[in-house]
């Protein structure tokens, strides 16, 4: 599997994004300059975490009119695969290629701490390799993490099975709407979450529940 | 040309003795301008005119150590051509009067030092001091540092891995937030202050120059009092999204063979940095300041040369390299400015519309500062045997213990800082040192601070002594090699001798731990003057100290791990009850003598039970420190609702045995062929050593009798912080 991951000034997950793509896919992937306009060519882009242009106003709103962000649309649009980790995800709403809105954390506080998910579908590039149901544990980071949408919407992605991670029972950081973590795409070639799968692929660091997410990837592409 | 007035030399913190040795090396009546660098150069911040006497009485040599304090940061050999950068530094003041920025700033100040000598930093650490919970300000300044802190370090993407947060009301008005950065860059590739040759161009890059933080370390040296809030214009406002891109482009540039020197603009700005390059590098500098990039108009000379904006750096470049950094700060989009010149005159020239606005030699500015060997009295350490009640429940008081300020958990405090970025956290917060990975190797750093402030108060000098041992042995409970440390000395007015002795004592203390424990001070920071109204604080030396481990796969934690392990405390148990987190939470009482540190003990049961984790032969192991043995083995039980039954026969007292704060101890747990040959050869070794018990069920039993449930201990553990920041406890007054 070829990936990039693009480097917007103040990602500060794209180091962790390179090291598990590297460790899962024995391959570095590129690491893209926000003002490139051209993609190499790749099968997954991966906009990593962190504050992207530092996120003083919405998170990722500065980030969604980046020169790159116009290769990634393309890309995505082309059926290439798209994966948004924390800022990721809410550069991807920023920029429409998903659903909804990251809001402040309910209880107004950044949040770090490991959670148990739940996934919900594993119809997908991204989850095949987890059993539906299956109970994991990745870390969450962030201060706006709370996903929010109209009641139609949420009808709609629980309804065309795109949620695919929700937080498990009691385990909701941030108020999310539903207890989502993780929403697909209409063409299910994009996923958006907050919890960051990146951070469990090595057993010292305390958990490989990251690990299956990589691998569906590259199974997917076999 | 501005008159200088006896009212404007005190208003600038000089005393009246500094302004004639002022006249004497300049040889004339300085320029306004001049007086204001003079001010900041000479504060307590900038000089350390009342401590550089006795620090340098401390131990800062080691085989392992690459440089020493006089740097920005100090650094350390870790095998395989790595070193370790890293310093701890206050932000004490700023964070009482803005807690937000306040602690931010010192958060973005701390990681400058760090990567301005070349270091990505890894990790930070913080040491915070509050006010007792009661004080109607208390929950609005934890709020505030927390936030910051976090702010600050999550949009760097740098861990904050663990730290210290104590209440007392001796800090009532004057909180402490000290930040610890630890970087890591290869030996080769280390980057000095000092700014060789003549001839060789000075740049500013990153944030342009505002108008904030004028006279920060002129505050910084200066007591409180209820008008000090007022000063809240001087307090610099952060920008971490600058200082990501300041931080990636100087880690770019430094990949060049461009840099001479280079130096962050921290206390005193463009003063402090210009002169201590120049000064180490025996040259001289001139500065145009119409050239610096700044974000106000019209700002006079002496603003300039005395903002504290952040996000700056200043750097003596290689001749004709211009043009290469300056591509990289336009990548980055940052300012990148030539503003002056090395020269061989060794003076400061500070040039601005085109007339020399000060002209000093930069010798009166460092090493003719002022130098105090301020005078103290010398107090008896308080001594004697608290009393106590004898009768009261040793479970009943562990559950309230754990539920106390001082001890509760810190989880509401560290969940609000990213401590996983960078995925190389191996332990996180809330065991007795962090561990962070050497990124793509097996090698890790522990990281710890510490110091028991409630103990430096009535004995300085074993206040001193057991902080820089809680350090060692912290690091050495999780199995990593002690190495070097930082010290951030946090004491009151150093003008009034009862003050002054505490600062001696306190630094003699740590001076003789360091030298007992081969663990060297490679920097650090002081800030005085911590009173408010004449309230002195606790004298508070943190120390930060850095270790190495070898293989990170043999890392040993606190918590219980499997039933049915022999639980084993090496280290003599007297019972010391004075001082103790028991008495004052318990009793109400802060007396008796603090407990004394026996420095050979010290080490070789450190040294012992080091050896036991490197061989993989124990993974369990908590030190015992705050509110002693039970407290130590409730900690352990409580992660993974693994309980213990442990007791000793014959017990004469059980409050002092259970509750005393005996210092070089441990409690292990391991399985029983394991345990049997520990003890053996324990006692081969002459180090005292006792079986206290086995882990199992989901209680913790003494002397099968009594017994709390672990769920509930942990609910009052984990409760108390949410419940006090949430405003629903009215809390204890300690």
């Amino acid at each position: 599997m070829k990936s990039a991951v693009i480097v917007f000034p103040a990602s500060n997950c794209d180091r962790d994004a390179k090291t598990a793509l590297t460790q899962m896919t024995g391959k570095a992937p590129a690491m893209v300059w926000h003002q490139d306009s051209e993609l190499p060519d790749v099968d997954l882009v991966v906009l990593p975490g962190g504050f992207s242009y530092g996120d003083y106003l919405r998170c990722g709103a500065m980030a969604s009119q980046s020169a790159v962000m116009k290769s990634v649309k393309a890309h995505a649009d082309k059926g290439g695969m798209v994966l948004g980790i924390c800022n990721g995800f809410q550069v991807l709403t920023e920029s429409h290629l998903l659903p909804g809105a990251l809001m402040r954390n309910a209880a107004l506080k950044f949040v770090c701490k490991p959670v148990g998910l739940e996934v919900n579908e594993t119809q997908s590039a991204f989850t095949r390799g987890y059993e539906n149901g299956q109970r994991v544990t990745f870390p969450v980071a962030h201060g706006e993490g709370s996903y929010f949408a109209d009641e139609e919407t949420l009808d709609r992605l629980e309804g065309e099975n795109r949620v695919a991670f929700r937080y498990a029972k009691g385990e909701n950081p941030n108020g999310s709407a539903r207890n989502i973590a993780g929403i697909l795409s209409e063409k299910r070639n994009v996923l958006g979450l907050m919890p960051h799968p990146e951070r469990v692929v090595d057993d010292v660091l305390g958990g490989t529940d990251g690990r299956a997410l990589f691998q569906s990837l590259i199974e997917n592409l076999s | 040309m501005t008159k200088i007035t006896p009212e404007m030399v005190r208003e600038h913190g000089l005393s009246e003795a500094e302004y004639v040795r002022i006249l004497e090396l300049m040889g004339r009546e300085p320029s306004f301008v001049e007086l204001g660098i003079f001010s900041v150069m000479w504060s307590e911040h900038c000089s350390y005119k009342s401590t550089r006497a006795h620090l340098k009485k401390l131990p800062t040599k080691a085989p392992w150590v690459i440089q020493g304090p006089g740097e920005n940061a100090g650094v350390i050999d870790i095998g395989d051509g790595d070193a370790a950068i890293f310093k701890m530094e206050s932000h004490n003041h700023p964070s009482f009067i803005e807690p937000y920025q306040g602690a931010a700033t010192g958060v973005g100040g701390i990681m400058r030092d760090v990567f301005t000598m070349g270091a990505r930093p890894i990790a930070m650490m913080n040491a915070l001091r509050f006010g007792e919970p009661s004080h109607p300000k208390t929950r609005h300044l934890v709020s505030g540092v927390v936030s910051g802190i976090g702010g600050y370090g999550n949009c760097m993407g740098v861990p904050t891995v663990g730290g210290e947060v104590n209440f007392h009301k001796s800090y009532n008005g004057n909180i402490l937030v000290n930040a610890m950065c630890v970087g890591l860059a290869r030996q080769d590739k280390i980057f000095l202050s000092a700014a060789k040759g003549a001839g060789n161009p000075v740049v500013y890059i990153g944030s342009k120059t505002g108008r904030d933080g004028i006279h920060g370390a002129t505050m910084a040296s200066a007591e409180f009092d209820d008008a000090s809030e007022e000063k809240r214009p001087t307090v610099q406002v952060g920008d971490p999204f600058t200082e990501k891109l300041l931080l990636e482009a100087c880690l770019e540039l430094m990949a060049t063979d461009a840099i001479i020197a280079i130096q962050d603009m921290g206390a005193a700005g463009l003063t402090s940095s210009s002169a201590e390059m120049g000064d180490k590098g025996g040259s001289g500098i001139e500065l145009d300041l119409d050239k610096v990039p700044q974000r106000e108009t019209n700002m006079t000379a002496y603003e300039m040369m005395l903002s504290e904006s952040q996000e700056r750096m200043l750097a003596v470049l290689k001749p004709g390299r211009e043009a290469q950094a300056e591509a990289i700060f336009k990548k980055w989009e940052l300012d990148f400015a030539v503003i002056g010149i090395t020269t061989d005159t060794s003076r400061l020239v500070v040039k601005h519309k085109g007339q020399v606005v000060a002209d000093m030699p930069i010798t009166a500015l460092s090493d003719e500062a002022p130098v105090y060997e301020r005078p103290y009295t010398e107090r008896a350490p308080m001594a004697g045997e608290p009393t106590f009640d004898k009768k009261k429940n040793v479970l009943s008081s562990l559950t309230t213990i754990l539920a106390s300020p001082d001890m509760a958990s810190r989880r509401w405090v560290w969940e609000q800082y990213d401590h996983t970025v960078m995925a190389d956290t191996v332990q996180v917060p809330g065991g007795d040192a962090a561990v962070v990975r050497i990124h793509g190797t097996s090698k890790a750093l522990a990281i710890t601070t510490d110091v028991s402030p409630r103990y430096c108060r009535p004995d300085p000098f074993e206040g001193g002594k057991q902080a820089v041992a809680e350090a060692w042995r912290n690091l050495t409970a999780v199995g990593a090699t002690p190495l070097a440390v930082t010290d951030n000395l946090n004491y009151g007015n150093p003008q009034k001798p009862e003050i002054m002795w505490e600062i001696v004592a306190g630094i003699d203390g740590i001076g003789a731990a360091c030298r007992a424990l081969d663990f060297p001070v490679i920097g650090g920071n002081c800030s005085l003057y911590n009173e408010t109204n004449g309230e002195g604080i606790l004298p508070t030396p943190a120390i930060g100290g850095v270790g190495l481990m070898k293989d990170v796969s043999k890392m040993a934690s606190v918590a219980f791990k499997r039933s049915g392990d022999v639980i084993i405390l090496i280290g003599e148990t007297k019972g010391h009850l004075g001082q103790s987190i028991y008495l004052r939470e318990i009793e109400g009482k802060e007396e008796g003598a603090a407990p004394k540190v026996d420095l050979g003990i010290e080490k070789k049961n450190g040294d012992f039970v080091r050896k036991l984790i490197e061989a993989g032969r124990v993974d369990t192991v908590h030190d015992v420190s705050d509110g002693g043995l039970l407290v130590a083995i409730a900690e352990m039980a409580m992660p993974r609702g693994i309980g213990a039954n442990v007791g000793v026969a014959a017990l004469p007292d059980a409050i002092p045995f259970w509750f005393g704060e005996d210092q070089a101890r441990y409690v292990i747990a391991a399985p029983f062929a394991e345990a049997e040959k520990i003890v053996e050869e324990a006692r081969a070794a002459f180090i005292t050593v006792a079986e206290l018990g086995k882990t199992g069920g989901d209680r913790l039993i003494l002397d099968d009798k009594s017994s709390a449930g672990i769920a509930s201990l942990k609910e009052g553990f984990e409760n108390w912080f949410p419940n006090f920041m949430s405003g629903e406890e009215i809390p204890v007054t300690n």
